[in-house]
């Protein structure tokens, strides 16, 4: 009885698990044309999981191992989030890596895993579980942007984001290894307490804080430790890079909320300053940085590193208010860099990458159908209405202005509009520009069918953004205020 | 209500879900039938909003057909419409310029033809949601909405340097909006959780905050108007724009700004405005004089127009900002009239366009030789623009200065110096173009107007003329409103 009431809140991940596993090895009896197979097992496997979650749903938070991982409606709706993106990934990426011949049971097995990572960094609340969590799914990152073995470019960004991913690991680990020290527990609750107590040693707290917040930053890729995004995307296959760009950064919310607000919310002074350092730094690099780029991966890169900052904004904010603003900001920027990356795969084809700039000129001539969903996307990622981006900037300028830091909201929208800059250049050459190559864009339906849903749900989710707010707002309020 | 539906919603929407139907018809093969269906939109956009004419009552200041219903609960926002004396004539103006563009680039648009008419039936509605919005959100969401079509029309359809132009005009727009939405975001945290204008016009604010909202709110309105000295981008876009851009840019566009410094900056921040009514008033005027010179020296015809625009919009902010019923009256007025004469200077500029394709003044001359009809209508317009008594021009600018003069002699002294400029530079670039010997064998080739050019100018003209002799059913339409805002403003919101 005991042990169920310890699995049943980790159900859904359990299910992956064994699932995982499952296609593994069946995956050995495959041939490579019958792989369509182990792809529909996989998006099954999505859809269960889904199920699992929805039906395992407890109003109340419910702890179990011991406290070391909590199934709450935030990460409900973060993993439901995360299965949805995982999906649209694989639907988008299937042709593609098709055609490469990186089509493969590994691939897809990896990225079982890599979500199984996810999944646990969203319902941690133990250092050591959000530690397993990160490293499950970094190791299974490494190997997938390593998958494309004979190209020498994915070889070396895997080498670079293994490297530097494991010397943010270690910083993260040593400041944990320091909190440890000064509140002699790892669990994020009692952590919280034993600060809150004011025995602990201040200085070995601001100093073990300052290495995880490095840590962290290094995995949300924000300025100063952000050396690697633009190396990696640029350098992995477009699905990787889609992979990597997605749903991880679901979980990186999840983690970093877990650990700053859960756990070190009395330090809140010092590292809301760190904060905001850091997010200046990355609207500012970011945007200036990715007018220069003529490699679109590369831009997006710098694009995620300058969304990223922006988040931050929400979180420092703190209070409801941020928190929530902070998450529709994540959740709205998955949404986009889906399909902005949705887009390449879906222009490129045999033995051509459609990743520079001038491989989106004059596409409105080419079909303009497509061109107008890149605009809507673009447009949304610049924060133009009617579309979402907008709301999620707008969300989080508002958490900036409640906290009192209204020159923060200047320097955002300023940045914002260099920001604006690079994306109206994409709708520029699209429109404005005649085509270089007339290849018709051959794709499946099913491929434009959810381009089309990701963009016009870029747009209706603009009309009607009051819905996905209110969620984003009462998840965090329930999961972090209440306790 | 037209058939149960209420009237502002339906003059928003009808026109954009027009532009969607025009969309999908697709690409140039079926150029005729999207033609036909926008022209179709366009006439019953403007058909729709005619109740709100017919419906209004003259004697209160009170928003009229308002429409309220709840849209994002979480930060209050609401879908609230409703128009008063000053909003209801520019929706109007807008319904009305739309079936003209539509037949103005009728058959001189030749590429991606649905795309060209569907940009300017989605920027109608979102135009007259711009005029009639209520929340603050909602405000902005039209006010940027609005950018993304004129970017298209510009870059797509626009001249040789048409990408630098649309660039310019969409940044240049989206910084001044940008610093807006932080003073609104502001705004609702002060005034307690609501998103309403109307609220907003009862928030009690220190000085050093209104300052810094009036000036970020400068940014957003100064930049459409546009006031010196933002104006650089004015020139780049109308140039560059087609005939059709050029004419919603002037007509309706920059009143937008002036609109914004109407329902925001003046009632919202009273102090700030009152104190910075000398900056204001010395740019209006700078504008006026300064730019009218420029307008001068300019040897390209459509720059000419465009200057002339920022120069006669100068009249506007000096109206708002003397703070009486004759400059706010006039300044009203002035905007329409503006709307009505630029739009059709510039059309009559296209008009020429289409069959030389230059804008050079110099490449002209004799041009009444060839384009009799022609010459009679670009008469009329260019008399209009430089104030003449009995064209629309010379209402609005006759009751600006009485206010300026009331309120300061030398106010009203430099903004006279418009009618002796205005006409300078309006007749001058008349008579290089029209009159004189048939300047070379191109002018000699002209074809005078086709009918459907003449519908075009016969309509703006019994307008222009019709407004000149007869204001009244514009100017009393705004009375109530315009005497409300001033009894607002008289009385300080310092806490």
């Amino acid at each position: 009885m005991d042990l169920m009431m310890n699995l049943m809140p980790a159900a859904a991940e359990i299910f992956l698990l064994v699932m995982a596993c499952l296609i593994l090895i069946a995956d050995l009896m495959i041939k490579q044309s019958g792989r369509l197979l182990t792809y529909v097992w996989v998006q099954f496997t999505l859809m269960g999981c889904a199920l699992i979650t929805v039906g395992t749903h407890d109003n109340i938070a419910v702890h179990a191992f011991n406290n070391m991982f909590v199934d709450d409606l935030m990460s409900d709706v973060l993993k439901l989030l995360t299965y949805l993106a995982m999906s649209m990934m694989l639907v988008y990426s299937r042709q593609y890596l098709t055609v490469r011949g990186l089509f493969t049971g590994e691939f897809m097995v990896l990225a079982l895993f890599a979500m199984l990572g996810m999944m646990v960094m969203i319902s941690a609340s133990h250092f050591l579980t959000l530690y397993l969590g990160l490293e499950l799914l970094s190791l299974s990152l490494y190997a997938i942007v390593a998958l494309q073995r004979d190209s020498s470019v994915a070889t070396e960004a895997a080498m670079k984001y293994f490297i530097l991913g494991a010397l943010a690991s270690g910083l993260l680990l040593y400041g944990m290894s320091m909190l440890y020290g000064a509140t002699g527990s790892l669990e994020l609750d009692a952590v919280s307490n034993a600060i809150q107590s004011g025995e602990a040693d201040q200085r070995l707290l601001v100093f073990g804080l300052a290495f995880v917040v490095s840590g962290l930053a290094f995995k949300l890729g924000v300025v100063p430790f952000h050396m690697w995004v633009p190396d990696v995307y640029h350098g992995a296959p477009t699905a990787m890079t889609m992979l990597i760009g997605s749903a991880p950064k679901l979980a990186a919310f999840a983690f970093v909320v877990r650990i700053l607000v859960e756990g070190l919310q009395p330090l809140v002074q010092h590292w809301s300053g760190m904060l905001i350092i850091l997010a200046i730094a990355s609207m500012g690099l970011g945007n200036l940085t990715a007018i220069a780029q003529t490699n679109l991966k590369r831009m997006f890169a710098y694009s995620t590193i300058a969304h990223m900052g922006f988040m931050l904004l929400g979180l420092l904010s703190g209070g409801i208010e941020g928190y929530g603003a902070a998450m529709f900001y994540t959740v709205v920027y998955v949404l986009m860099s889906l399909g902005a990356f949705g887009m390449i795969m879906l222009m490129s084809r045999e033995g051509f990458e459609a990743d520079t700039l001038n491989d989106f000129k004059g596409l409105n001539q080419r079909s303009p159908w497509l061109a107008f969903l890149m605009l809507l996307l673009m447009f949304s990622m610049a924060g133009v209405p009617p579309t979402v981006g907008f709301y999620a900037k707008f969300s989080v300028l508002n958490a900036v202005v409640q906290s009192g830091h209204i020159w923060l909201a200047v320097v955002a929208v300023l940045f914002s509009l260099i920001g604006a800059f690079y994306y109206l250049r994409i709708v520029k050459l699209m429109y404005f520009d005649a085509p270089e190559s007339h290849t018709p864009i051959s794709v499946g339906q099913d491929t434009v069918l959810l381009m089309s849903l990701n963009s016009l749900g870029v747009l209706l989710l603009g009309l009607l953004p009051g819905g996905l707010m209110s969620i984003c707002a009462v998840a965090v309020q329930q999961s972090l205020l209440l306790h | 209500m037209i058939f149960g539906l209420p009237v502002i919603s339906v003059a928003i929407w009808l026109p954009i879900i027009f532009g969607i139907l025009v969309l999908s018809t697709g690409d140039d093969k079926n150029a005729p039938l999207a033609r036909i269906l926008a022209m179709i939109g366009a006439v019953l956009g403007f058909l729709v909003t005619i109740p709100l004419y017919t419906g209004f009552a003259y004697d209160t200041s009170q928003m009229q057909f308002v429409e309220l219903h709840d849209w994002i609960s979480r930060f209050n926002i609401h879908y609230h419409l409703g128009v008063d004396g000053i909003s209801v004539l520019f929706i109007l103006l807008t319904a009305f310029f739309t079936p003209i563009v539509v037949l103005a680039g009728w058959l001189v648009i030749e590429k991606r033809v649905a795309q060209y008419m569907a940009s300017f039936l989605i920027m109608s509605g979102v135009m007259i949601g711009v005029f009639a919005a209520l929340d603050a959100i909602l405000f902005y969401v039209f006010w940027e909405a609005m950018l993304i079509p004129m970017f298209l029309i510009i870059g797509i359809w626009g001249g040789q340097n048409r990408v630098y132009a649309a660039v310019k005009f969409f940044l240049y727009t989206l910084l001044g909006s940008l610093l807006m939405l932080v003073a609104l975001i502001y705004l609702y945290n002060r005034s307690g959780g609501s998103f309403s204008i109307l609220d907003f016009h009862q928030v009690a604010i220190p000085m050093t905050a209104q300052i810094l909202i009036f000036i970020a709110f400068f940014f957003a309105f100064a930049v459409k108007v546009p006031m010196f000295p933002v104006h650089t981008w004015l020139p780049d876009a109308h140039v560059e724009a087609p005939t059709g851009g050029s004419v919603i840019l002037a007509a309706i566009m920059l009143k937008v700004g002036a609109y914004g410094f109407l329902r925001f900056s003046v009632p919202i921040v009273p102090d700030a405005s009152h104190q910075l009514a000398g900056v204001m008033i010395a740019l209006s005027l700078i504008a006026v004089v300064y730019i009218g010179l420029v307008a001068l020296a300019q040897s390209d015809m459509k720059k000419l127009v465009a200057y002339s625009s920022i120069s006669h919009m100068g009249f506007v902010t000096l109206g708002i900002f003397i703070f009486n019923a004759y400059g706010m009256e006039g300044a009203l007025l002035q905007m329409i009239s503006h709307g009505f004469v630029s739009g059709a200077l510039f059309l009559c500029v296209g008009v020429l366009y289409d069959r030389m394709h230059s804008r050079n003044i110099a490449d002209y001359g004799g041009v009444a030789n060839t384009m009799p009809v022609f010459a009679a209508f670009f008469m009329l317009f260019a008399m209009a623009n430089s104030g003449l008594p009995g064209t629309s021009g010379f209402v609005g600018e006759f009751t600006v200065i009485l206010g300026a003069m009331k309120a300061n002699f030398w106010y009203a002294f430099a903004a006279s110096t418009t009618l002796v400029f205005g006409a300078a530079y309006t007749l001058w670039m008349y008579k290089r173009v029209i009159f004189g010997a048939v300047a070379n064998s191109h002018v000699a080739e002209l074809t005078d107007l086709t009918l459907r050019e003449k519908v075009i100018m016969a309509i703006l003209a019994v307008t222009v003329l019709g407004m000149g002799l007869y204001p009244l059913p514009f100017s009393e339409i705004m009375h109530a409103s315009v005497n409300d805002l001033l009894v607002h403003v008289a009385h300080s919101k310092l806490p």
